[in-house]
């Protein structure tokens, strides 16, 4: 009888420690951040009520803000943008759609937000010129794939990518929405007869390194130029434009706050669940 | 026990030496594609993954399907299976080491593999694939060989196997559920965006598994004088039959949820690989191929004077085999990137140092198979 009831209790005790234990274990899985943020603690979100619907934010996230109309009826401001970024971070030019690296470029309405339906085609709309790039999800579901923490989440909200540490599974790709990530399929690097290397594209900006071959890379919101107190190089590029606005979306004092509040503006595939930080006015 | 793989006819070394030349082959490919990256292959910034990480799902597949005689055999005691159980095990490690080498094809960086286990991120269901994959080929490696080598010393098997045999059940089921979580978690991609994506894996690799295992137990006899008995082939039949049908139904269901709800997202991929999709069908012809000498095997089987005889059965079996390899090997990992999630369609076709690296694979679980089928065979004709 006695050893029956110590043995019970044994096992109650435990299941109870597991019972609690195991719901907090399940979210931490989850939460890819949770564990992959080790550059600091990324803030911890609340449930979520609905689509899109969002908790009281905690911390920094870094956003950004397109206003697509400036961006497409100034003109070449777009292909500014891209070269700007192109150019600071060494993104190197295949030539090719099948080796083809990109961090930020352009793609029409109807591809970029391919879940919103419309009856007649407006025209305006249609043409419209949009600047395509790494979202720098609050919940980036690429950061919860990667296997080696290689992709992980500043506690300024961008999402980094660690070169060194990416063994180039492209687990990442898969698990992006938005097709912002890039793999170099082939070496950016040519290696001259002395065993220097030469960039694929020129000039090379020897401020930012040059990637080698099977790795993945993507958009880091200038995390370097942030730093010392930069704006990104795509918006340096637009100027006084304000066809971007870049700042702490959490911050309600922000620049990007107050247009966030005074615009209506669309993010991508919000059905995804990764609350991107990049927003559009259309 | 190994020497035993070292002596034997003509057509054995023949065998061995042809197996070893095509890894030589695929071999040199895959120097080629580690100097000049993974650009040599066919796959792109929208198809990120290709036949590498295809073929690691389906051989995830053919290792899970071993359970299929451990799970009678050592659980309901069916004796029938007491022959070949052992050929399940082997067959199971065979598999997964051609996965690891699929995976390692695949990597960017195959020299920095151990990352996943020096910074391990429990967050990544890569992680848990590897823990997985790894403990199902290590449980294989032990029961396997400890338990051949108990018979060729004609002692009982020792008591401490039983409970890692038992283990190997849940972890067989585990690799296929895992490998399907690594697809099934992923927002974005509808065609794998499906709960039934994990069972449909389990169906089709309780089909695939029995079936190349029936097509070797039925080659061994030709060959190697070794006889598994009709009751186990029979035996089976039966379950390739019935994991065919439930692979076939789920298949069904994926249907009916993409065009009865008429969602856009899930008819996209379906439409693509069986259909194709605004004039893009490099998969179609394929894919109906694959769903019609799938089911054609299926729906013969179920007839017993069918299944009596060993011809037909080795015949079905093949069809099986080769219409699940088509679908799990080629379609479901291409189906999920090729209509990109943008609505544009970037179609993928291998090049040949990919193809010859994958035949070397091939051949590499081939060959492995091969030596541990000749240690278990020999063994068992020894004994009998």
């Amino acid at each position: 009888m006695d050893v029956k009831r110590r043995k019970f209790l044994k096992i109650a005790g435990l299941s109870a420690v597991a019972g609690v234990a195991a719901p907090s274990a399940f979210n931490m899985l989850l939460k890819g951040d949770a564990v992959a943020s080790s550059g600091g603690g990324h803030a911890e979100k609340t449930e979520n009520t609905g689509h899109a619907a969002k908790a009281e934010p905690k911390g920094i996230q870094y956003g950004l803000v397109i206003d697509v109309k400036k961006i497409t009826h100034t003109k070449g401001l777009a292909e500014k943008c891209i070269d700007a970024c192109h150019t600071e971070h060494n993104v190197p030019d295949f030539g090719n759609p099948k080796d083809e690296i990109k961090w930020l470029w352009v793609d029409d309405y109807e591809h970029s937000f391919p879940e919103h339906s419309h009856h007649q085609k407006n025209d305006a709309l249609h043409e419209m010129q949009f600047m395509l790039l790494c979202n720098h999800c609050e919940k980036p579901s690429c950061v919860r794939a990667c296997p080696t923490k290689a992709t992980f989440k500043n506690k300024d909200g961008i999402v980094m990518m660690d070169y060194h540490r990416c063994i180039g599974c492209r687990f990442c790709m898969a698990a992006c929405p938005y097709g912002a990530r890039s793999f170099n399929w082939r070496n950016p690097r040519e290696q001259y007869a002395n065993g220097n290397f030469k960039f694929y594209k020129k000039p090379l900006n020897p401020e930012f390194p040059t990637r080698m071959r099977g790795v993945v890379e993507k958009c880091n919101f200038c995390a370097k130029r942030l730093s010392k107190g930069m704006m990104p190089s795509c918006v340096e590029a637009c100027g006084n434009t304000g066809a971007m606005v870049f700042g702490d979306i959490n911050d309600p004092k922000s620049e990007i706050s107050k247009v966030l509040r005074e615009n209506y503006t669309i993010q991508r595939k919000p059905a995804s669940g990764t609350y991107p930080s990049v927003f559009y006015i259309i | 026990m190994l020497e035993k793989a070292l002596s034997g006819k003509s057509g054995y070394w023949a065998w061995i030496l042809f197996l070893l030349g095509m890894i030589s082959i695929g071999g040199l490919f895959y120097v080629y594609q580690y100097i000049n990256g993974l650009g040599v292959t066919g796959m792109s910034r929208d198809v990120s993954w290709g036949l590498y990480i295809g073929q690691f799902t389906f051989m995830v597949g053919v290792a899970a399907g071993g359970v299929m005689l451990v799970l009678p055999y050592y659980i309901h005691d069916y004796k029938a299976f007491g022959k070949i159980t052992i050929l399940g095990e082997f067959m199971a490690i065979a598999a997964i080491a051609m996965c690891i080498m699929f995976i390692t094809a695949d990597l960017g960086q195959p020299l920095r593999i151990l990352n996943v286990i020096l910074h391990p991120t429990p967050n990544s269901m890569l992680f848990w694939d590897m823990l997985v994959l790894n403990g199902y080929l290590f449980l294989n490696v032990i029961i396997g060989w400890v338990v051949l080598n108990s018979e060729y010393k004609d002692v009982p098997p020792p008591k401490w196997t039983k409970p890692l045999i038992y283990l190997s059940i849940p972890f067989a089921v585990g690799i296929h559920t895992v490998t399907a979580f690594l697809y099934c978690g992923l927002p974005g991609r509808h065609y794998w965006l499906t709960a039934i994506l994990a069972p449909r894996f389990l169906a089709s690799a309780f089909a695939a598994g029995p079936s190349l295992l029936l097509l070797i137990a039925l080659l061994l006899k030709r060959v190697a004088n070794f006889d598994a008995g009709d009751k186990a082939i029979q035996k089976l039949g039966t379950i390739i039959t019935y994991a065919a049908l439930l692979n076939f139904f789920f298949l069904g269901l994926e249907f009916f949820v993409g065009y009865y709800s008429q969602l856009p997202g899930h008819m996209h991929t379906l439409d693509y690989l069986f259909f194709g999709l605004h004039g893009y069908d490099n998969l179609v012809a394929p894919m109906q191929f694959s769903v019609f000498i799938g089911m054609t095997a299926t729906i013969l089987m179920l007839f017993p004077q069918f299944k009596k005889s060993h011809r037909n059965l080795a015949i079905a079996a093949g069809m099986i085999f080769t219409s699940l390899f088509i679908d799990k090997g080629v379609g479901l990992v291409l189906g999920g990137f090729v209509p990109n999630p943008f609505e544009r369609v970037t179609e993928y076709y291998p090049t040949v140092p990919e193809i010859a690296i994958v035949l070397a694979v091939w051949s590499a679980g081939a060959l492995i198979l091969t030596v541990l089928y000749k240690i278990a065979v020999t063994v068992k004709n020894q004994n009998a």
